[in-house]
């Protein structure tokens, strides 16, 4: 399932929430798929005492991969041409959050129509986790 | 990180990466589904390519058997002076595809250094950025992914609130 260039608007809107109550468990399991061990991740006793945080947050690539599975879901599979993000908040075990995409642009490429997005994911408080752009191809 | 990595992409690496970001997607773990779609076989989710510290030997992210570990065990964590700063956060992160890996591809990842800059912020002090530039070639030489990577590193922990 793709886009279909012709029937998109500039500020067409779509959102779906990418995580509901995120676990410690989905924290660990990030870390070991994605090899980064940072015990600020997995490691309440060293996150707290040590770094002095409220304890693990999650990895800012597991946000970004949340706010990606809302991008794919709505572009389709193997349909990125660019995807970029800005942590702007940390996400913590129990937050619920919510992945939007904006269009920005329609246009055209070499190889065929594009859009650009603009990508924000918020927490439960409705505060902003990430902010970011994509392009995808889209068909005509 | 070392210069030049081989990165393999397994199709069971993608199937727990996947599942790591709660992405049940056939085209990341269903072989017959991913065979009929559009793309035509299984692909890796747009983050995988940061997965490449799993293949690099030095990477400092990981418990290594014979080094102290910055974590915890018998106390909240295994070394003598752990540094003031919490260590890096990552601020940004960009991605260029020009396809999607996909199972048996043989990813050659180089990786360099680019700018870096300070600035000072209220939430945690002195804010030192650096950034990484990270190339993954197949295995017959073209370019599939770049990835540009802001680091962070903070005077003192980010401030809640």
């Amino acid at each position: 399932m793709a886009l279909n260039a012709s029937k998109l608007a500039i500020g067409d809107k779509y959102e779906e929430i990418v995580v509901d109550d995120l676990t410690r468990t989905q924290l660990v399991m990030y870390a070991g798929a994605s090899g980064d061990y940072n015990p600020l991740h997995s490691d309440d006793l060293y996150s707290r005492e040590v770094a002095g945080y409220p304890g693990v947050f999650a990895h800012g690539m597991l946000s970004m991969g949340l706010t990606g599975k809302m991008l794919t879901n709505y572009v389709g599979d193997g349909r990125l041409k660019k995807f970029g993000v800005r942590f702007t908040n940390q996400v913590w075990p129990g937050d619920t959050l919510t992945s939007k995409a904006t269009i920005v642009d329609i246009r055209n490429e070499d190889d065929g129509p594009v859009v650009d997005l603009a990508l924000e994911t918020v927490n439960q408080d409705g505060q902003t986790v990430i902010t970011g752009s994509a392009t995808a191809r889209a068909d005509p | 990180m070392a210069d030049s990595l081989k990165m393999p992409v397994e199709a069971t690496h993608i199937m727990m990466f996947a599942r790591s970001i709660g992405d049940d997607n056939p085209i990341y773990h269903d072989f017959e589904a991913a065979k009929a779609s559009e793309v035509g076989h299984i692909i890796a989710p747009p983050t995988f390519p940061r997965a490449v510290a799993q293949f690099d030997p030095n990477y400092h992210l990981r418990v290594k058997n014979g080094e102290k570990w910055f974590g915890s065990g018998k106390s909240p964590t295994g070394l003598d002076e752990p540094a003031k700063s919490t260590g890096g956060l990552h601020a940004e992160q960009h991605f260029e595809y020009h396809r999607h890996p996909k199972p048996g591809d043989v990813l050659t990842v180089t990786t360099r250094d680019g700018k870096r800059w300070e600035k000072e912020s209220k939430r945690a002090g002195k804010l030192m950025f650096s950034e990484t530039i990270q190339e993954f070639c197949d295995q017959n030489g073209e370019l599939v992914v770049t990835s540009r990577s802001i680091g962070v590193k903070t005077e003192r922990p980010v401030e809640q609130g």
